[in-house]
């Protein structure tokens, strides 16, 4: 498998520069820990890790959901209805300037310490980008098809599931491309506030204690839920829209 | 008048059975008379275009002149020009209920198989789809073994057979071509032409091209529309699709050709 060896690569690459990084400067280890120190951390604590792994695992995988859900049932009642894009477009592009990671305390507050703040906070990262992409994709079905589906005397919810919704799945996957690398931001902004439970909260508390390659050790696992949540939405585009 | 002696198809595979599922009983003459602008500047001065019951027409001119955009009126697709006129079929139904448009794009729908996408028509209008009958016509276009192929998978040839089906699908009686055939090397072309012929056969064909060879090939009857306006020409004697040295069908191929240069 070639994709596997450039993975591999990719990371030996990635090890190397950081281990030559922590040698030349001499950086001491609360400040940048070398690899193979981490990792050993990393299997020292993996019981904990894998703890706390679970539950943000499980923060991004409802939150992903959802707002994938959210957004793509967003973006069809806005292509349907003309009257729906008109008072809620404005409305979602005003909420994508509040800052969204402001509020994470506000959510803390209504929804609790627990499982729901988080992945409400995911849900609000994802959001808008899902709704965005897939919107644009539906708004830009190639004139050819819809000229089509016009001499044949289409239903227009016809047209909407057989033409524009398939033609759009390659800018909704963008779109999911997207939420997979911010969904766990989301979940961990969502802890940083307020958990007792979750990779953000090890972060924090093995930052407290000067832990610095436990530390490491949970943002690596951090890292690599976003990189399988990316490896999962691009096999499953790979499975849906077919190589031209 | 009209098709002349039956005559042999020089196409690269089996012989077919007879084209249509069903005679049209009535198969209409269409009428479209009227005047069309853009932006208040005249896009084409009054014109009178009679497409003929069960007869292939040509309409040639050159890029721009409104071909296409009178293929759109008679389609009832939307444009962009004002029209002032009228377009009739002689059944008194209206016309775009009665017709079927191929493009100049084949119009496939790239996620689609070969089988999805002839079957298209009936699922857009939430009619049952006749899945044996579709499957005839794959074979008629010579794809039988490429139901399941998805467009990338096939040559432009190929994607015009599986437009040609699924034209043949929708089953009416009057057919507009936007010069589906441009876009395909001369060989191909000419064979999309005596099989699109063969199949289409029966019908009442408005085939918009800028091909003068294409006109004098297929045109049972030949309009060119330019600066000038509409006029007709009196195609080859022989029977269509006309061989590519028949003298004939060359010398109108010429007269044409001048009258577009004009």
């Amino acid at each position: 498998m070639n994709n596997a060896l450039n993975i591999l690569l990719a990371t030996t690459l990635a090890v190397a520069l950081w281990q030559a990084i922590v040698s030349v400067t001499g950086l001491p280890v609360f400040i940048l820990p070398p690899p193979m120190r981490v990792l050993d951390s990393l299997i020292d604590n993996r019981v904990l890790i894998a703890e706390h792994a679970l539950v943000t695992a499980s923060e991004v995988a409802i939150g992903m959901l959802l707002g994938c859900l959210l957004g793509v049932i967003t973006a069809i009642n806005l292509t349907v209805s003309a009257p729906v894009r008109s008072i809620i477009r404005p409305i979602l592009v005003f909420s994508q300037s509040v800052p969204v990671f402001a509020l994470a305390p506000v959510l803390t507050l209504w929804l609790g310490y627990g499982l729901a703040s988080k992945a409400a906070m995911t849900i609000l990262i994802i959001y808008f980008p899902v709704t965005s992409a897939f919107f644009d994709g539906l708004m830009n079905t190639p004139s050819s098809y819809l000229d089509l589906a016009q001499s044949m005397r289409a239903r227009p919810s016809r047209t909407l599931w057989l033409v524009r919704v398939p033609a759009a799945l390659p800018a909704l996957l963008s779109g999911l491309r997207l939420a997979a690398v911010y969904a766990p931001i989301g979940a961990v902004i969502g802890e940083w506030v307020g958990a007792s439970r979750g990779l953000g909260y090890l972060m924090l508390l093995a930052n407290g204690r000067a832990k610095i390659d436990l530390m490491f050790a949970a943002l690596l696992v951090l890292g690599l839920f976003a990189v399988l949540l990316y490896a999962a939405i691009d096999a499953l585009a790979n499975r849906l829209t077919p190589r031209n | 008048m009209g098709y002349g002696a039956p005559r042999e198809v020089s196409v690269a595979f089996q012989p077919q059975p007879p084209a249509m599922d069903h005679q049209h009983p009535s198969t209409p003459h269409v009428s479209f008379a009227g005047a069309a602008s853009i932006d208040g500047q005249s896009l084409f001065a009054s014109v009178d275009l009679q497409i003929e019951a069960g007869l292939w027409t040509c309409l040639l001119g050159p890029s721009g002149i409104g071909k296409t955009s009178i293929l759109r009126l008679i389609a009832g697709l939307s444009t962009d020009i004002e029209f002032a006129g009228q377009v009739s079929a002689s059944d008194g139904r209206p016309v775009h209920t009665i017709t079927t448009y191929m493009g100049q794009q084949d119009q496939l729908l790239s996620w689609a198989s070969v089988m999805s996408n002839v079957t298209i028509g009936s699922r857009l209008r939430g009619e049952p789809v006749d899945d044996g009958r579709c499957r005839q016509l794959i074979g008629r276009v010579g794809l039988a073994a490429r139901e399941n192929a998805k467009p990338y998978q096939l040559s432009g040839g190929q994607r015009q057979r599986v437009a040609l089906a699924r034209t043949l699908a929708e089953n009416q009686p009057v057919v507009l071509l936007d010069e589906p055939f441009s876009a395909l090397d001369v060989r191909t072309r000419s064979q999309m032409q005596d099989l699109a012929f063969e199949l289409l056969a029966g019908r009442t064909v408005l085939h918009v091209t800028h091909d003068p060879l294409e006109a004098a090939r297929l045109g049972q009857r030949i309009y060119v529309l330019n600066e000038h306006g509409l006029k007709t020409v009196t195609p080859p004697k022989s029977g269509a699709p006309r061989d590519v040295d028949d003298r004939a069908m060359l010398a109108v191929q010429g007269g044409l050709h001048r009258a577009l240069m004009r």
